[in-house]
Order: C-alpha cells, then sequence, then structure tokens
C-alpha cells in the first residue's frame, strides 16, 4: 500500500499531482529548487480528473488518486494544457480510468491528438462554455498562447477554484502545498523566474487575459496551477504581480551580461557597472556566462532598464554562451529596454558589432556604437567605460 | 496586398500563400477571408490580426 496521499484543497477538490525534487534542466530553463506536475480530482457526481502528470510519476498521481476514489469511478478528464509534463502520463490514465469523456479547447484537441497518438476521441470545449458534473459545474475559459495555443483555465464557481494551468505557477517542489507556508522571497522568486522565462513574450495577452478575467467577476477563492504551490491567500498579491511584470514597466537597473577570455573583456563590464553604480539608485548587476544560466539571465532583466552585452571576439564571432543567451531573449521578447554592446578582441573583432546587431533586432534601444578595446583595454578605453555606464544611469533615471 | 500578423502566436497571412489547411486559395486578400476563418498555428480569430 502506498503511502501517497490525495491532499484536500477545496470542500470537493483535491490535489493528486506528484512532486518532482530532483529535476534541473527543464527544457534549458534551470529549475534549481525541482518542480511539482499538478493534477486535480473534483468530487462531484460526475468525478472529474483535471489534468495528469509527466509520463515517469503516473504512479505516484494513481496512488493518490486511490486514497479517495478507485480510478476507474473518474468519468470526466479535462486537460487545460496539452504540453508533455501535463499530458504524459494521459493516455496510460485513460487506458485505466476509461472515463465516459476527455475534455479540451479545439486546440487542445488537435494537440493532444498529434502528440499522444491517441485513438480516444477527445470533446472540444468553447471559450465560455459550461460543463455540468450534475451537481456542480465546471466553466471553460481560453487562454490561447498562455503559453501554448490549446491553454485553457476551468473554474468552478460554487467553491471559486481557477485551475489556471501553468498560469500563476513556478517551478518549486515542496513539501508545502499552499502558497503561504513557503518562505515569501523564495515564492516571489520562483514565481519571477517562471514568468520571465516562460510568460514573458505573452506579456500583452495576459494583461488581456487579467481585464477580462476582471470584467467578467471572476473571483477566485483558490488559483490552482499545475505547478509549485497553490494560491488559497493574498490572490490579489499573485494578480498584482502578473499585471506589473506583464506591463513591462522598467526600474534604474542594468543587466550587464557578457563573456570573457582573458580578462580584458571582465575588466570593461566591471568599468561599466562603476559608472553606473556610481549614480545612486541605479542597480548594476554583472552575469558573466560561464557562471550564470540562461534563465537566471532572463529573471534578472525581468524589470530592468537596460541590457549590456560583452563578448571576446572568438573566431570572429561571439563567444558561443553569448549567442546562446542573446538567441533565447530574443525568443522571450523583452520590451523598453535600453542597451549597449562592448567587447576587447585581438585582431578582427567582429563580436562587438554583431552583438549590436542583436540587439538592434531585439528592438533595443542601442544607445552609442560599441566600445571595444584592442587586446587590452587601455585608460582611455576604460574611462570610456565608465562614462558609458554613467550615461546609462542617467537614461534609467 | 498586404500581409498580416497574428497579435496571439506571431503568425504572418501571407495572401500570395494563402492558406491551404484553411481552404484558402493563394492570392486571398485579408479583407476578403471569411469572417469565421482562424489563424491556422494558434486558432484565434481575424479580429487578432493586424497589417505587417
Amino acid at each position: 500500500m502506498s503511502g501517497y496521499q490525495a491532499l484536500k484543497i477545496s470542500d470537493s477538490v483535491y490535489w493528486v499531482g506528484a512532486v518532482d525534487w530532483n529535476i534541473r534542466d527543464f527544457h534549458g530553463y534551470l529549475t534549481k529548487r525541482g518542480s511539482s506536475y499538478n493534477a486535480y480530482l473534483i468530487i462531484a457526481d460526475k468525478i472529474t480528473l483535471i489534468d495528469t502528470v509527466k509520463a515517469p510519476f503516473i504512479e505516484e498521481m494513481f496512488a493518490r488518486i486511490s486514497s479517495v476514489v478507485a480510478p476507474d469511478k473518474i468519468d470526466y478528464i479535462i486537460s487545460n494544457h496539452s504540453e508533455i509534463d501535463h499530458t504524459g502520463a494521459l493516455k496510460e490514465t485513460i487506458r485505466r480510468v476509461n472515463p465516459e469523456k476527455v475534455f479540451a479547447s479545439k486546440m487542445g484537441v488537435a494537440t493532444l491528438s498529434d502528440l499522444l497518438s491517441l485513438e480516444y476521441p477527445l470533446t472540444a470545449v468553447a471559450d465560455g462554455e459550461t460543463l455540468s458534473l450534475g451537481n456542480k459545474e465546471l466553466v471553460f475559459i481560453e487562454t490561447k498562447m498562455l503559453h501554448w495555443p490549446d491553454s485553457m483555465f476551468s473554474y468552478l464557481p460554487c467553491e471559486k477554484v481557477l485551475f489556471s494551468q501553468d498560469a500563476f505557477g513556478m517551478h518549486l517542489a515542496s513539501s508545502f502545498l499552499f502558497a503561504d507556508e513557503i518562505e515569501p522571497a523564495i515564492l516571489e522568486y520562483e514565481a519571477a523566474t517562471y514568468y520571465a522565462n516562460i510568460l514573458l513574450p505573452y506579456s500583452p495577452l495576459v494583461l488581456k487575459l487579467l481585464d477580462r478575467v476582471t470584467k467578467m467577476g471572476l473571483v477566485a477563492h483558490v488559483i490552482a496551477p499545475d505547478h509549485g504551490p497553490i494560491w488559497r491567500k493574498n490572490l490579489n498579491m499573485v494578480l498584482e504581480k502578473y499585471r506589473y511584470w506583464a506591463s513591462q514597466n522598467v526600474h534604474p537597473k542594468a543587466v550587464i551580461v557578457y563573456d570573457t577570455m582573458w580578462g580584458s573583456t571582465e575588466t570593461m563590464a566591471r568599468h561599466i557597472a562603476l559608472g553606473i553604480s556610481d549614480t545612486s539608485g541605479c542597480e548594476a548587476r554583472l552575469l558573466r556566462l560561464d557562471a550564470v544560466h540562461r534563465s537566471e539571465v532572463a529573471y534578472e532583466l525581468l524589470g530592468a532598464g537596460a541590457l549590456v552585452v560583452g563578448s571576446a571576439t572568438l573566431n570572429n564571432n561571439v563567444l558561443p554562451r553569448i549567442a546562446d543567451v542573446m538567441t533565447y531573449l530574443k525568443g522571450l521578447r523583452p520590451l523598453n529596454k535600453i542597451g549597449q554592446a562592448f567587447g576587447s578582441y585581438g585582431w578582427s573583432g567582429e563580436a562587438p558589432q554583431n552583438i549590436q546587431q542583436m540587439l538592434v533586432e531585439m528592438k533595443v534601444a542601442v544607445l552609442d556604437d560599441p566600445i571595444t578595446a584592442k587586446h587590452k583595454p587601455a585608460e582611455d578605453i576604460l574611462e570610456a567605460c565608465v562614462l558609458t555606464g554613467k550615461k546609462i544611469a542617467q537614461k534609467l533615471k | 496586398m498586404k500581409k498580416y500578423v497574428c497579435d496571439v502566436c506571431g503568425y504572418t497571412y501571407d495572401p500570395k500563400k494563402g492558406d491551404a489547411k484553411g481552404g484558402i486559395a493563394p492570392g486571398t486578400a485579408f479583407e476578403d477571408l471569411p469572417e469565421n476563418w482562424i489563424c491556422p498555428i494558434c486558432g484565434a480569430d481575424k479580429d487578432s490580426f493586424q497589417p505587417a
């Protein structure tokens, strides 16, 4: 007999997910505190399972379900999000449970059919559609591209529980189920890191969704995401954080991302930082890419006003870790940044120009031509670095 | 004829190419797409498109 138990989150809703304590690489996002895959069981006339777990965790989910109800009593399964960390166990779950119906959004039906080669017919639900569970009902809200085309919320009005799939989630493994049981600084850090790495490109849609949910008069007492802790207190805190991050307002903070071969680009980075921090109230963060992961860079850039990027030139190009991070950041589509390129070189010196080009493609407002230094930055170059730092700080004030 | 971009997912509707999956012949202007036409990538409706 397994010791895994379902955990009650409201009168008729149980958490039946799994905790992935040791995952560290989530498709390239460093999940240093692990993660969890949340699935939820609604005990109603029609017993309903919302989302499943990543495939290797299916037995943990089934053990938790079995602590409340025999799994073959499940009538409905709802897939709010087709991504494999929530649907890897879906095909086998359908086989074991043999549910009456499986629901997803229209795009979800198409995506799941592609991903899982399902023979089982799926039922598409529309935006705003209500599903009767007999004595309760569920409402579906499409949230296209938050963060896949298939994404949707399910809402249980009688208990005011919003099943928000990846929105309002975070990668955080914990033996605590609720957000209010977790150290607030850790909670905010992981929620922000998740937003910066997963949801940032869709910020305009986040703002639209928040307005729409407000207009609908939807009041949630519990927000149950697909990763990390469940929100049951101070829900406005997380909603306001989302509104703030999605607004992409910036504060006086410059992120200096760089990689160096023999220390010259490093010296330049430090002098730019000196110039920035010379202005009171402006923060500089030095992130050298042999030490800092791309997802940490994305976190630091959330809300920062400047992106300053430097690289030594290697074989007529940027150092590979710069190409990695710049590709990643471009995809995240950060807005409202000013920027500057810099770097040292031995003979040809293409890297700073390449970086400048990347910044322009990212729609970063580039301040000046790249600052470059042949072999080693001389005193006048270091002065130029400090001055550029000061100029950045002045712009951000 | 103008290209239009989906606000939701970034897909570009190119009138020269049309949308084979959605039954739209090459050479169909965005304005002439049926009102119930949806983005072939993310399913957003016609209102979600802006001129490129």
